[in-house]
């Protein structure tokens, strides 16, 4: 069924909303990432098949004619809440059934779908208080959805389903209503920044490429999201493909390019398929291809997989990468906006920036910044990971607190820790400690504190986490990552990562610290990339916020967060010993003496640290602390 | 698993390519995805195919992560050390898993090409932290002893398959 014109385009939303009012109940279950590994898949065709054996009208796709009331089991994308996993949300009454097993599926059909009835036994419950609705639970109450607003919620396989909530409306407005400077004006008033780190006006980005004389011109959408520990892009196109390409064909009007290219990390196969499926879909249905609905605009997209280089994030890498050739990035200007993807201007934006468009199209500039704060508008996705109670993908508006995400929202901290820091931003970002607990998380009042949003990254540390071996993990990732064109990044990050290793290994001096500041300000300063020049920024910063830390490696040989296995002291107690010097005999670097038969000693200097004792020993009389 | 490599199947893949120089990659990842590897006989007839120097395809396939000049095993685990799966405790997993099949940092797969062992960071399931996947599959979750138990389970698939 190709949609040949505009009232084509209205007919079928009006079709498939007419549709979907006739499924009178609405079973949801996740197939995203996560609940698939749980197994969701498994859950939803039992569910399938149970209710077709009670004689149900059942549904697994919106239906092409008009036909009577039925019930449908909807394959959704991502809920963010994948720790519940797998997850069962039934509409209209907006249960939410948390870790659901095949055995489960029986007594959803009878008792809630066919009775009506609640089970609490599926629900969420938290301090002995069950949550039968989703909306209820504390980690969505205090969430603002709108980009997220569809996932989970509709089935993310499907175009007819997107259409009847609405779809690609804002992309007709586009088309028809507005002009190209219409359009451009409307996101800029809009405040919306990028979301894939930089934070860069998305409108001033599009009016630039509006401005190049050279044609053709290009759009680019940034799926790489490389932060290890983040999946907020994941989940969108995964769980709601067509919001993204429709923010997409929008820029393209505005900019006037008639070629796209999507670009995914090659961890995300699912993602992959997602949004190959949509993109079948969309050109069938004549939103994508030649003459879009009548008119003389044309656009196509293509996927391209990345191959497992982080660095491709980068603007001038990724592009260069679609090239076919190494992912390098460039010395810049000219940006990507004037020379990008084969040389030509480009519209460079993330995948939570896309997804963003279509809503500012249709509900205006004005509706977008009542969220958020005056110079960061809108909503921002987080994923919330680590040693939190709640782990997830949430969507809060911009300059929300740590304290609402951390604790309203994740829970808290789990079996009675502290709550120590906070990673943001991934391997460029930086930690926030307690002090920061009520600072308003936005573009600008991170970067006061040398943070910064990034890509939404939150990992949750409590008091057992050695901030030095965080600093020493970050730099680890990214000296694995730099591309090794600037000599900075290349060798810089590698002689901090050898002096971190040698803190956590208690090989450090106390002049490592000036060392690795001065090397830190050397990259940051010199590298040519974002890559290179955020690099430092988990050392400065935890340098910054715990130095106490770091000492206690360098001056005691002690690690405060009980991690560094090199800090361990091994220690044999006299009274369990019986003197039968299995110890010494694993011992590797002959640290444990004594008599047979007598208690054992290890001797620290000589101790690696290997743990080989402990092992070795029957009668548990080795000890190790910290 | 791994099929011997002809440029019968080199030439399907190009063509589903149109022969672009850019599409270099996309043909380098569908290679891979058919031998687990890039077969070194594979560099001049792409080179000749798609115009692109073989010592150009050499320094993409060398500077992409994804590809291995080394034939890879049936099985390949990718284990996440993520951030979220660094901070719940994903390295005694790889441990674990480099112990159970006798693997190293260097040495990524075993002599019968049964295993290769990999780290990979994110695979954005962090909700599910720690994570590693065996041919694309998720196994969320882990501990060091349930990977004892996949890894025991499938080289009995293993050695099933190959009598
Ligand atoms: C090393 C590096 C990695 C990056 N990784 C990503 C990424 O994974 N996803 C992303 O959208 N942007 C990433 N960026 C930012 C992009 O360069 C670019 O700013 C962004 O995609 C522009 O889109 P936006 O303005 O919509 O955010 C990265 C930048 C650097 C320097
Ligand atoms: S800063 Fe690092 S990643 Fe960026 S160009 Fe230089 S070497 Fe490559
Ligand atoms: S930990 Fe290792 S090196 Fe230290 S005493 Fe025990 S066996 Fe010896
Ligand atoms: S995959 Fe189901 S909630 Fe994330
Ligand atoms: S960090 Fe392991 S899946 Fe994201």
């Amino acid at each position: 069924m190709r949609l040949t014109s505009r009232a084509d385009l209205q007919q079928a939303r009006r079709f498939y909303s007419q549709a979907l009012s006739q499924q009178t109940t609405k079973i949801l279950v996740c197939a995203g990432t996560g609940c698939i590994a749980g197994g969701s898949l498994v859950i939803r065709d039992h569910l399938i098949e149970l209710l077709k054996a009670k004689g149900q009208n059942v549904a697994v796709t919106l239906a092409d004619e008009p036909h009577g009331p039925e019930i449908s089991v909807k394959s959704s994308g991502c809920h963010g809440f994948c720790e519940m996993g797998p997850l069962v949300r039934i509409e209209p009454s907006g249960y939410l059934y948390i870790k659901v097993k095949p055995e489960d599926c029986a007594e959803i059909v009878e008792e809630t779908v066919i009775n009506g009835r609640h089970i609490p036994r599926l629900a969420y419950s938290f301090n002995e208080k069950i949550f039968p609705k989703q909306d209820e639970i504390p980690f969505y109450k205090q969430q603002t959805r709108l980009v997220l607003e569809h996932c989970g919620h509709i089935d993310a396989t499907s175009v007819k389903e997107y259409l009847g909530l609405g779809g690609y409306s804002a992309f007709e407005k586009a088309l028809f209503d507005l002009s190209p400077d219409d359009i451009i004006k409307e996101l800029s008033d809009s405040g919306l920044r990028g979301r894939g780190g930089g934070g860069f006006p998305a409108g001033k980005k599009w009016a630039e490429v509006q401005r190049q004389k050279a044609k053709p011109k290009y759009v680019v959408c940034n799926g790489d999201e490389g932060d290890p520990g983040a999946f907020m892009d994941r989940s969108v196109m995964e769980g709601d493909p067509h919001r993204m390409l429709e923010g997409m064909l929008i820029s393209g009007i505005a900019c006037d390019a008639s070629e796209a290219y999507i670009y995914v990390r090659a961890e995300y196969p699912m993602a992959v398929n997602r949004l190959k499926l949509a993109i079948e879909e969309a050109t069938e249905r004549g939103l994508l291809g030649d003459n879009i609905l009548g008119s003389n605009f044309s656009f196509r997209i293509r996927i391209n997989r990345g191959a497992g280089a982080f660095v491709c994030g980068e603007g001038s890498a990724l592009t260069s990468s679609i090239e076919g050739k190494r992912g390098m990035p460039r010395v810049k200007p000219p940006r990507t906006a004037e020379k990008g993807l084969f040389g030509q201007p480009t519209v460079l934006n993330n995948v939570e920036t896309f997804a963003n468009v279509p809503e500012i199209i249709n509900k205006g500039a004005k509706w977008h910044r009542s969220f958020g704060t005056a110079n960061s508008a809108g909503t921002k996705a987080f994923a919330l990971t680590g040693n939190i109670r709640n782990t997830g993908l949430i969507e809060v508006p911009m300059g929300s607190t740590l304290r609402t995400i951390i604790y309203d929202i994740g829970g808290g901290i789990p079996d009675d820790k502290d709550f120590k820091a906070v990673q943001i931003g991934g391997p460029s970002g930086g930690c926030l400690t307690k002090e920061h607990l009520d600072l308003p998380l936005d573009f600008d009042s991170l970067k006061k504190v040398g943070a910064m949003i990034g890509s939404g990254g939150l990992v949750v540390m409590d008091s057992e986490t050695c901030m030095v071996e965080v600093a020493r993990f970050f730099m680890n990732f990214i000296q694995s990552e730099s591309c090794g064109k600037c000599v900075p990044c290349r060798e810089g990050t590698k002689r901090m990562l050898m002096i971190l290793e040698r803190i956590v290994t208690g090989r450090g001096a106390i002049r490592d610290l000036d060392l690795l500041l001065e090397l830190a300000d050397t990259v940051s300063n010199t590298a040519l990339c974002g890559l290179g020049k955020t690099a430092p920024n988990p050392v400065v910063s935890t340098i910054r916020n715990f130095r106490s830390e770091y000492e206690a490696h360098i001056l005691e040989r002690r690690c405060p967060g009980r991690v560094c296995a090199k800090m361990k002291r091994f220690s044999i107690e006299a009274d369990k010993c019986k003197g039968c010097s299995k110890c010494a005999q694993a011992c590797p670097s002959a640290a444990i003496s004594g008599k047979v038969k007598e208690p054992f000693v290890i001797d620290l200097d000589k101790c690696v640290r290997c743990g080989a004792c402990i092992n070795a020993c029957k009668f548990q009389a080795i000890q190790e602390s910290w | 698993m791994s099929q011997e490599f002809t440029t019968q199947v080199l030439d399907e893949i190009i063509g589903a390519h149109h022969n672009s120089p850019s599409a270099v990659i996309a043909i380098l990842q569908d290679i891979q995805e058919r031998y687990h590897y890039i077969p070194k006989a594979a560099f001049t007839p792409l080179s000749r195919r798609v115009g692109v120097s073989e010592a150009s395809i050499y320094s993409v396939v060398t500077f992409y992560e994804n590809f291995s000049l080394e034939p890879k095993g049936r099985f390949i685990f990718k284990v996440c050390d993520g951030t979220a799966c660094h901070v719940r405790k994903s390295m005694p997993i790889l441990e674990r898993l480099r112990k159970e099949l006798a693997l190293t940092s260097d040495q990524v797969t075993t002599p019968d090409l049964g295993f290769t062992v990999e780290t990979v960071s994110c695979l954005g399931a962090c909700g599910l932290a720690p994570v590693l996947t065996v041919n694309d599959k998720v196994y969320p979750a882990m501990t060091p002893n349930k990977v004892s138990a996949l890894v025991a389970e499938l080289k009995e698939e293993l050695s099933h398959e190959t009598n």
